[in-house]
């Protein structure tokens, strides 16, 4: 299971202020932090800053990269924030990300077919946020069909199924479910990625229900999830769950976890 | 029941959000009872005014409801069920309202902006307003500038809600307001703005009357 951690985030009130201030001992704590807890990936978005988010990302990238030897998910809407954050990138990146709403698509296209790298794909529909499973299922076929078109091995695709609060709607935690266990069986070689805390969006006791909902994507076959792996109580569900569905040969991951501290005692 | 019993009853229903008789509601022990669809109803077919209804039942209640989700007493699906309610009622009370000639308290033109598809912010707004007794014109989501501020001229509209949830897409309520101005128009529509990169920062410096936080704050900000 990859790992993208979420938290060098500038819509985190700490985050935005060390970007702000060039604070680069803050971010670099968030990296070390993120890496030494099993991230294999460190998402940066710096969105919120939206006129001056190019110069923000490009900063975090070289300021993350001179401290941690991992590889970053460049997380924008904004293409040219990307095209430009990947110029500092050391290896190959994770871009975060590519959707079928025409603009979005034909102006991402070049940016993520231009360099080896993983694609994060949200499965919007041209014009809607997907509602049901079928509605997901296409638009991931849609984007599989088109990337990988353009060259993109399928293994470099990662499928968003666009997680949405069940607060709002009740069918929404089966609509994500189900997509991933179908997309994962009908695309071999695709990978599936999603967020875990918009699911709980507007409820109490958000953290429980984004551990669990962790538990139930990763027995629909997920492969890569965006989260905070700080969180010994998240990664500890994460491992369990895992080794519990037959994903951790001799339990390696789990017993390595639990010697080396990642996990907490009850 | 006489008319202001079961105004009250509408009313405590809408609060409860029990759409039909089947319903249980917030508090334990309503289901089986006559809830918001057959106390409509048989408020309508007694010739109670729709616009009493609609005031006293409707308004009032999803008032006490945003009082409940502003206290956190109610969360997000609380408030929907009360939602629903009224977006019910309203269907119901809608051809009645239209027929007694009763006047809205003004249109209502909402859109999420162009290259953004998120809408449930928004349509939340909508269901509100409408039970508040404005008419919505909702464009739906992806709407362009030209589309808005046309729709906004055509139906003289006095009010307009834009909705946005990516920081990349809220610009385009900028656009917005620059065009109503160019169109000469821009001092007869009061420009509401909302969504999760929005804030009162921003409202004011692409030149919005105001910030919404949510469905609740926006039905604020119009009873001023």
């Amino acid at each position: 299971m990859l790992i993208v951690g979420e938290n060098i985030n500038t819509s985190r009130r700490g985050i935005a202020e060390a970007v702000e201030k060039q604070d680069a001992e803050f971010i670099v704590q968030a990296a070390k932090n993120q890496a030494d807890a099993g991230a294999d990936f460190i998402d940066v978005n710096a969105g919120t800053f939206v006129d001056r988010e190019t110069e923000y990302l490009c900063w975090l990238v070289k300021t993350v990269q001179d401290a941690v030897d991992l590889p970053l998910c460049l997380d924008s809407p904004s293409p040219d924030a990307l095209s430009e954050a990947i110029k500092h990138h050391r290896g190959e990146p994770m871009i975060n990300s590519i959707s079928l709403e025409k603009d979005r698509f034909d102006a991402m296209l070049p940016i993520v077919t231009a360099q080896p790298c993983r694609i994060v794909a949200l499965c919007m529909t041209e014009t809607a946020m997907p509602v049901t499973i079928q509605e997901r299922v296409q638009a991931a076929g849609e984007l599989i069909h088109r990337l990988t078109a353009e060259g993109v091995a399928p293994t470099n695709i990662y499928i968003d199924p666009l997680v949405q609060p069940v607060s709002v709607d009740t069918r929404m935690g089966n609509a994500v479910l189900g997509a991933i266990k179908t997309i994962m069986n009908d695309f071999p070689g695709v990978n599936t990625i999603c967020g875990l805390s918009n699911i709980s969006y507007g409820l109490p006791m958000r953290r429980l229900i984004n551990s669990t909902f962790l538990s139930l994507c990763i027995l629909q076959g997920l492969s890569a999830a965006i989260l905070d792996p700080t969180d010994k109580r998240l990664m500890a569900n994460l491992l369990s769950t895992r080794m519990i569905l037959g994903k951790d040969e001799y339990c390696a991951d789990f017993i390595d976890a639990y010697q080396n501290g990642i996990l907490i005692k009850d | 029941m006489n008319t202001s019993e079961l105004l009250e009853k509408i009313a405590f229903n809408v609060i409860q959000g029990r759409v039909e008789a089947e319903d249980d509601g917030f508090d334990p022990g309503l289901e089986g009872r006559p809830a918001v669809t057959e106390l409509v109803t048989e408020a309508l077919n007694q010739n109670i005014d729709p616009k009493k209804i609609l005031m006293e039942s409707l308004t009032e209640s999803m008032e006490t409801v945003g009082e409940k989700f502003e206290k956190k007493e109610y969360l997000i699906p609380d408030m929907l069920a009360s939602a629903e309610c009224v977006g019910v009622a309203m269907d119901l009370l809608a051809p009645h309202l239209i027929k007694a000639g009763v006047e809205s308290k003004g249109k209502f033109v909402i859109a999420t902006v162009k290259g953004d598809l998120h809408d449930i912010g928004k349509n939340i707004v909508a269901i509100m307003l409408k039970g508040a007794g404005y008419q919505v014109i909702d464009l739906g989501t992806d709407v362009s500038v030209d589309r808005i501020t046309t729709t906004v001229k055509e139906k003289q509209a006095s009010f307009l809600g834009l909705s946005a949830l990516l920081t990349t897409t809220m610009r385009v309520m900028g656009e917005v307001v620059q065009k109503l101005k160019e169109e000469g128009i821009r001092d007869r529509v009061k420009v509401l703005v909302g969504g999760a990169p929005t804030s009162i920062e921003f409202a004011r410096k692409i030149g919005a009357d105001a910030y919404c936080k949510d469905a609740f704050q926006a039905l604020e900000i119009m009873k001023k």
